[in-house]
């Protein structure tokens, strides 16, 4: 089993969320973020005093899946949340050691 | 007493325009702070209504209004003591004097919560409330006498104030000044950013304010006239021009027009129509609002000039704004619009009579306010056990949590 993690601009999330049910995937996790990577931030300007923000917000998604399906699953993740501008973000892999669906204690593969 | 239903209508309605002030400065000022310490600052307005407005009834109403003292009243007023019939000293209206001490208190109610905004982040509240009881008695019941009683020496003079210019707006805004320089600046101000955490609540407190100002400066009327209507007028012109002032300077100067100037150069507008309200007419509210706005703009950036950490600039609008407005009266006021006016402004052929009259009283209460205010800060600051100033630690962790054991935002929990 792996756990593929992506950092996504968030307007891309309904896309990426579209795609990843499409190739069969029964769930994900989705969580607001912030961060940098190559894209910088911005100014923000109060009262004539200026703010750099260093951070972006990004939405990290996580999805985990059998071996066998963790290429075609980040591919696709990769493809349908790029938009070709600087700040798409990154996706990467994790192995899992374990996992267990709490409802029914299955683990391994029945998990998923 | 023959009473004006018209005036007492007014001026009913005018007190609780002025009372929703409060509220409404509290979200002005809360939305510009951080969000760990919203709570904080919100309390700090809305307790003065608590607060505040026992003392007005109680005792500091007397003292700034009974008696015909030059200075400071007395004690005849004690515990409302005769106020439903008797008018203060020289007041001879057609509203219940018990209606005028109401709306007085309005604006005492209002004036040590718009000092705050200068201490938001690091001020201790039970110091917060020590100071605001002392300061109440010390410094706005004194300079209220001198201005709006008939007894009071810049009324005697004078000096003209149509609704707090001087005893409001200067008096709070030097008094700002003092504060922070006995409570020092907030931790990594200014390198550090410090955001305003919901401007969407500021321009909720803005438009309230705006709202709120036609009781306070149309109500100082005290009747349903034809000053009033150039009251309201020339405070809602006067607003607008501010507005557009200091976007102007704004957009040249930083680039981009923003809704927190939009509502500060609002407020810097109203501030400085504030004493000139029901004295000027004609065009004149609109170059009063436009150098208001653009002047308090510049005003702003002075702290970091000078290094003071007024959080959310109550000297650069409260006080530039009011000593823009009081002496811009002396220029612009006619006796045309307001037959109080005996000495006319420099523009309306007056000479300078009315504005030497301006400047004695704002160099007044400025020298009055600041010395006395620092002197309570001071003293305060050494009996307190660990000053009036919160502890770094309580500091970083955030007001609302450690003064309060509130939190504004509970989103994490379900």
């Amino acid at each position: 089993m792996k756990l593929i993690v992506g950092i996504i601009k968030p307007f891309k999330l309904d896309d990426v969320k579209d795609a990843v049910k499409d190739l069969g995937v029964q769930g994900l996790t989705v969580s607001d973020v912030q961060g940098f990577g190559r894209q910088r931030g911005h100014t923000e300007v109060y009262r004539g005093a200026e703010y750099e923000i260093d951070f972006v917000p990004k939405v990290r998604i996580e999805v985990l899946v059998d071996d066998g399906d963790v290429d075609r699953v980040a591919q696709r993740l990769v493809e349908t949340a790029r938009t070709g501008k600087i700040g798409d973000g990154k996706v990467w892999v994790v192995p899992v050691e374990a996992a267990w669906r709490i409802r029914t204690g299955e683990t391994g593969s029945d998990a998923l | 007493m023959e009473f004006n239903s018209g005036d007492t209508a007014w001026v009913l309605a005018s007190a609780a325009l002025v009372m929703f002030m409060t509220p409404g400065l509290a979200l002005f000022y809360g939305g510009m702070v951080r969000s760990k310490n919203v709570l904080s600052m919100l309390m700090n307005n809305v307790f003065c209504l608590g607060l505040i407005s026992v003392l007005w009834a109680v005792v500091v109403f007397s003292l700034a209004f009974a008696g015909t003292g030059k200075w400071i009243g007395n004690f005849d007023f004690f515990g409302l003591k005769d106020v439903v019939d008797t008018f203060p000293p020289g007041l001879a209206l057609t509203i219940p004097p018990l209606l005028f001490m109401a709306y007085q208190m309005m604006f005492a109610v209002i004036t040590p919560a718009l000092i705050s905004g200068a201490v938001a982040d690091r001020m201790k509240y039970g110091a917060w409330v020590v100071f605001i009881t002392i300061w109440v008695v010390v410094c706005y019941a004194p300079v209220a006498h001198w201005v709006f009683a008939p007894a009071g020496w810049l009324f005697r003079r004078g000096a003209l104030d149509f609704a707090g210019g001087t005893v409001v707006h200067i008096n709070a805004g030097i008094a700002a000044l003092a504060v922070v320089l006995v409570l020092g600046k907030r931790r990594g101000w200014p390198n550090h950013p410090m955001p305003p955490h919901s401007l969407p609540l500021t321009l909720i407190g803005a438009g309230i304010l705006w709202f709120g100002w036609f009781g306070f400066n149309a109500g100082s009327a005290l009747a349903g006239n034809g000053v009033a209507a150039q009251a309201l007028v020339n405070t809602h012109l006067a607003a607008a021009a501010a507005m557009l002032g200091w976007l102007v300077a704004e957009r040249l100067k930083s680039g981009h027009a923003t809704t927190l100037g939009a509502a500060s150069g609002l407020v810097a507008g109203l501030v400085a129509i504030t004493p000139c309200a029901g004295f000027v007419g004609g065009m004149a509210p609109l170059y009063i609002g436009a150098v208001a706005g653009v002047l308090c703009y510049l005003a702003v950036s002075l702290k970091f000039r000078f290094g003071y950490d007024d959080s959310l600039d109550v000297i650069g609008v409260h006080l530039v704004g009011g000593i823009v407005g009081s002496l811009l009266l002396g220029f612009f006021a006619d006796s045309t619009i307001n037959e109080v006016v005996t000495d006319e402004g420099v523009f309306l052929g007056g000479g300078v009579d009315l504005l030497v009259d301006q400047v004695v009283a704002v160099g007044a209460t400025i020298v009055f306010t600041f010395v006395l205010t620092y002197l309570i800060a001071f003293v305060l600051d050494k009996v307190t056990p660990g000053g009036i100033r919160v502890t770094e630690e309580d500091e970083e962790i955030g007001l609302d949590q450690t003064q309060h054991a509130e939190t504004g935002y509970a989103l994490e929990r379900v």
